[in-house]
């Protein structure tokens, strides 16, 4: 059995545990119908605007520090399995690339992305 | 391939499956009960002995309640955020190595899924589709609450999946593979990676709070700020789901602490004992479940003895406090590793 099979073995069975689980709460559940039961759940008042608004900017700025670090480290994980067999040649180009990505981090720093207010 | 292996690897994914949803049941009951535990009280005693069947009555009642829809819900996104989120809990424990191998009738049998080479890529892989169940289930709920749990849950999960996946490397360095049974196979003998890499630990624990949501960083579904977070919109087994799959993801990450930093199966003397290759396989697999079991009892320790964050000082945590930690790790273990390894 390959491991793809496998993967895909193990994939199929937690998708008939999910619609089983789904399954049997529509099977069991009771069912009423209220107006009022379908409104956004909030303090008790009626939601005032639309409930998918804007959000702070801020968010944002994470999410893009976040994929620039990520593709990073991506490229860390080959260099770390063979670090053994590179020497310190190895180490001291890879010191290069983490040099940079701290450069990143401390410019991000620098420019308050990274403090929340 | 021959029908026993076919076979004996289909019993082994339901077996795993299973039990990740038995154990996330009583991870439940053993939170209320470490619960009562620290405040002085006795925790759930009513349904059968020492309360042991009061997982069975909540996974009924959240059967029997009444599948509910937000009116202005987004139809096909609402089913699909839950059980998006308890697929990829049950999927990332393809690759945790449960035990050493048991020796049925001549043949050798892996109590572990699938030994792929890119173990550690698979789980990382897996558990970054979890947050999209998040994402998707708070912004389908069309609730205000919902989706500021959501973006918080998602801005929080990708701030420290970095420090974890940097931390992680570090492991990768020592043990030059990708494949967490080569990891654990490398720490037989007391070589556990904790007491090369403390740093690495402590960052990848810290990580492993935030990534599951719990407390303190369960800010998420903080319910005196958000009512329920992400998952204020849900009932019945829809939100069973997110429930059940945070104790799953625990559970998961407890495996996968005591698979990189504890020597997931390898006990004291695991060799030196002259038992059976069997015997040490299933004493192996009681190891790991020991381990399991503390870093479990660890996240309810925490949740119950620290306040939450703020959102500010989470993400100066995660990124002024953790990040500089974990790269200056990954460049020590490199010297460390050139000076003293060759």
């Amino acid at each position: 059995m390959s491991s793809l099979s496998l993967f895909l073995t193990v994939f199929l069975t937690g998708i008939v545990l999910v619609v089983a689980g789904l399954g049997i709460a529509i099977l069991l559940a009771p069912k009423s119908f209220n107006l009022q039961k379908g409104e956004p759940y909030e303090c008790g008042i009626i939601t005032h605007g639309t409930s998918w608004m804007q959000f702070k900017a801020g968010y944002y700025l994470y999410a893009i520090l976040y994929l620039m670090f990520d593709v990073e480290t991506i490229f860390l994980f080959p260099w770390a399995t063979i670090v053994r067999d590179l020497g310190y040649q190895g180490l001291y180009s890879i010191l290069f690339f983490i040099v940079i990505l701290g450069l990143g981090l401390a410019y991000a720093w620098k420019k308050n992305v990274l403090k929340w207010d | 391939m021959d029908i026993q292996f076919i076979l004996y690897k289909i019993i082994l994914i339901v077996a795993i499956l299973l039990l990740s949803l038995m154990v996330a049941m009583y991870s439940t009951l053993a939170e209320r009960k470490v619960a009562g535990f620290f405040q002085d009280r006795l925790g759930p005693n009513r349904a059968g002995i020492f309360g042991l069947l009061q997982p069975v009555a909540d996974g009924l009642k959240l059967f029997m309640k009444e599948e509910f829809m937000p009116a202005n819900a987004d139809k096909v996104l609402y089913i699909m955020g839950p059980s998006l989120t308890m697929l990829v809990a049950l999927l990332s424990s393809a690759v945790i190595p449960w035990g050493g191998t048991l020796i049925i009738a001549g043949r050798e049998f892996a109590l572990q899924v699938a030994d792929v080479n890119i173990g550690v890529l698979y789980v990382f892989a897996v558990v970054s589709i979890g947050v999209y169940g998040i994402m998707i289930g708070g912004w389908a709920s069309n609730n205000k609450y919902a989706l500021m749990g959501s973006v918080r849950a998602a801005s929080q999960m990708i701030s420290y999946e970095l420090a974890m996946s940097m931390s992680i490397v570090t492991i990768v360095m020592t043990t030059g593979s990708l494949s967490l049974n080569e990891i654990v196979t490398q720490q037989q003998g007391m070589h556990w990676n904790v007491f090369t890499q403390p740093i690495g630990f402590v960052v990848f624990l810290i990580c492993a709070f935030a990534e599951t949501n719990r407390a303190p960083f369960d800010l998420p579904e903080c319910d005196s700020e958000l009512i329920g977070g992400y998952h204020t919109e849900y009932s019945s087994m829809k939100l069973g789901f997110y429930l059940f799959s945070e104790y799953i993801n625990m559970f998961i990450s407890s495996a996968m602490i005591a698979s990189l930093y504890f020597g997931g199966y390898d006990f004291p003397f695991m060799h030196d004992m002259g038992l059976s290759h069997n015997m040490v396989t299933l004493m192996g697999t009681a190891a790991l479940f020991l381990k399991i079991t503390f870093f479990g009892f660890l996240f309810m320790w925490i949740r119950w003895t620290l306040p939450r964050f703020r959102y500010d000082q989470l993400m100066r945590f995660g990124w002024k406090g953790l990040m500089p930690w974990a790269i200056a790790n990954m460049v020590l273990t490199g010297f460390f590793y050139m000076l003293f390894k060759k």
